[in-house]
């Protein structure tokens, strides 16, 4: 009844900096985005979300790209303005020391990767997904060469810490972290350590994330592990919180096909890169988005609560109604929400079904199990503004 | 009447009594598993045969079919999984019984391994 999960790799594994905590950890490893990642610990899944939303959840997304771009004139805005060509986003008034979301988008408005880029005061640093990494420098390479070197940092491991008791817990390390807000962003030193610390993450939770020097970051896990309200969290629980937040998972709710009007993600393109702001378009693929935004989008993505306790996956069908064949779309994540014992997904549907509390059915062995459109997060975010 | 119970390669238990063989999943299959929030189990009176898909036990990860480990029809179901699925964790080998079966070829039982067999397969 157990089936092999996930298929060999061509490839040997990398391993993060943490890897051998991970072990020593009891941590279940399996194949991620090419590194063998912990999926759980020994507590399970469901504990390591729950502790999460209740105390404090330490994540190793050391697989996750770390790039600096760094202008050649030494003004941040030049490196702002060269990489809105690649994304819908203002980086441009993006303030020193803040955070923002954005997407590298392509010629037909499709989404290439999701990451996040901050202004470090005299140069951008992006997290980009694992999987996209190797792709991303080089989009990034050949089309900024010219104005910024493009610095992957592969030398460094980044830590998530998240839920309510990560701010009293990295307080030991660093006094003044209280200070930060949601989405402040920059170099710190913690723990005696050069870090890059945001408040950010990718729970729904207040949290940080800090990226570290790869020969420091055992150390500095171990002693942030060592704090009773601080457990080690895999991949399992990382899913289950993101969905539970609403949040998009790359390569499964975005992906090249996919727009940003359709992924419900209007709301982190800038009013000054639309249609009548001040920078408008001069992205790849502006006249399919922008177009969007005046015209809407065929489908959408839409949060969906199933009626019963059965959770509908990601690929499961979705259709209008019990006995009709053609699908309406599909569900791109679902799973089991431990914080709301209750299943949860998210997938496409078409815009006009999109309304919340629309019924829809998903496939799931043969049977159509209701689902109702809801709005998402599912479950509301604590972050600190 | 005297009990017998069986294993199969892919982590279920069988015990027989008489004409009735009652199913479940074994301790390392719901170690495995992780935590179980979902049991999906067949409807009493179907038929299955030998290896066909019969359950579904959902993880908060993912979904893991249930093979039927021999034919029979189904006598009875495990009603107090569908409020409790997390039973499977705790008392896989007890109350978390899935599915009884009524055996229609006991030359199937033939191919299952006993205590000390299954002791040495998940070893």
């Amino acid at each position: 009844m157990l089936a092999a999960e996930v298929s060999a790799s061509p490839h040997p594994l990398k391993q993060t900096p943490l890897h051998a905590l991970h072990l020593s950890r009891g941590g279940k490893m399996v194949p991620f985005a090419g590194y063998d990642m912990p999926v759980q610990y020994g507590t399970g899944v469901l504990k390591e979300h729950l502790h999460t939303r209740a105390s404090c959840g330490l994540f190793d997304v050391s697989h996750m790209g770390q790039i600096v771009l760094r202008p050649k004139s030494g003004r941040v805005e030049d490196a702002a303005r060269a990489l809105e060509w690649l994304v819908p986003q203002d980086i441009l008034a993006l303030p020193a020391g803040r955070q923002r979301y954005a997407l590298f988008t392509d010629e037909a408005g499709g989404i290439l990767d999701d990451l996040m880029v901050a202004n470090f005061g005299d140069h951008l640093f992006l997290v980009v997904n694992a999987a996209c990494k190797a792709e991303d420098e080089a989009h990034l390479k050949e089309h900024l060469s010219d104005v910024c070197t493009v610095e992957p940092l592969r030398s460094r491991a980044l830590i998530a810490l998240q839920g309510p008791k990560a701010e009293s817990v990295l307080r030991r390390f660093d006094a003044e972290i209280a200070t930060m807000k949601f989405m402040d962003a920059g170099p710190r030193r913690l723990a005696g350590l050069d870090c890059f610390v945001s408040r950010s993450g990718y729970t729904g939770e207040d949290g940080f994330e800090i990226s570290v020097p790869a020969d420091a970051a055992e150390g500095l896990a171990k002693e942030l592990l060592a704090d009773d309200a601080v457990l080690p969290i895999g991949l399992g629980a990382r899913d289950s919180l993101r969905l539970e937040a609403g949040l998009c998972l790359y390569g499964h709710d975005l992906d090249p096909a996919t727009t940003p009007v359709e992924g419900a993600l209007e709301w982190s393109v800038q009013k000054s890169r639309r249609k009548g702001g001040a920078r408008p378009g001069g992205f790849p693929g502006a006249n399919a988005i922008l177009g969007q935004f005046e015209q809407g989008a065929a489908r959408r993505r839409v949060g969906l609560r199933p009626e019963g306790r059965a959770p509908v996956r990601e690929g499961a069908a979705l259709f209008a109604d019990e006995t009709s064949s053609s699908p309406i779309g599909s569900v791109t994540s679902g799973g089991f929400g431990p914080s709301l014992n209750a299943p949860v997904a998210m997938g496409y549907v078409p815009s006009s079904l999109a309304a919340p509390d629309t019924v829809v059915f998903a496939e799931v062995r043969g049977q159509r199990l209701a689902l109702r459109t809801a709005p998402m997060p599912f479950v509301p975010n604590t972050y600190k503004r | 009447m005297t009990t017998t119970t069986l294993y199969t390669d892919d982590h279920e238990w069988l015990r027989i009594e008489g004409d009735v063989a009652t199913i479940g999943v074994t301790d390392y299959a719901q170690s495995q598993l992780g935590d179980v929030v979902f049991v999906e189990l067949p409807k009493v009176g179907r038929t299955l045969k030998k290896a066909e898909a019969a359950a579904v036990v959902e993880s908060v990860k993912a979904a893991s079919d249930v093979y039927a480990p021999i034919s029979g029809e189904v006598l009875e179901v495990n009603s107090e999984l569908a409020g409790e699925p997390a039973l499977v964790n705790s008392d896989a080998a007890g109350k978390a019984w899935f599915f009884k079966l009524k055996i229609s070829d006991r030359s199937e039982l033939g191919g299952l391994m006993d205590e000390a067999a299954y002791q040495k397969h998940i070893a």
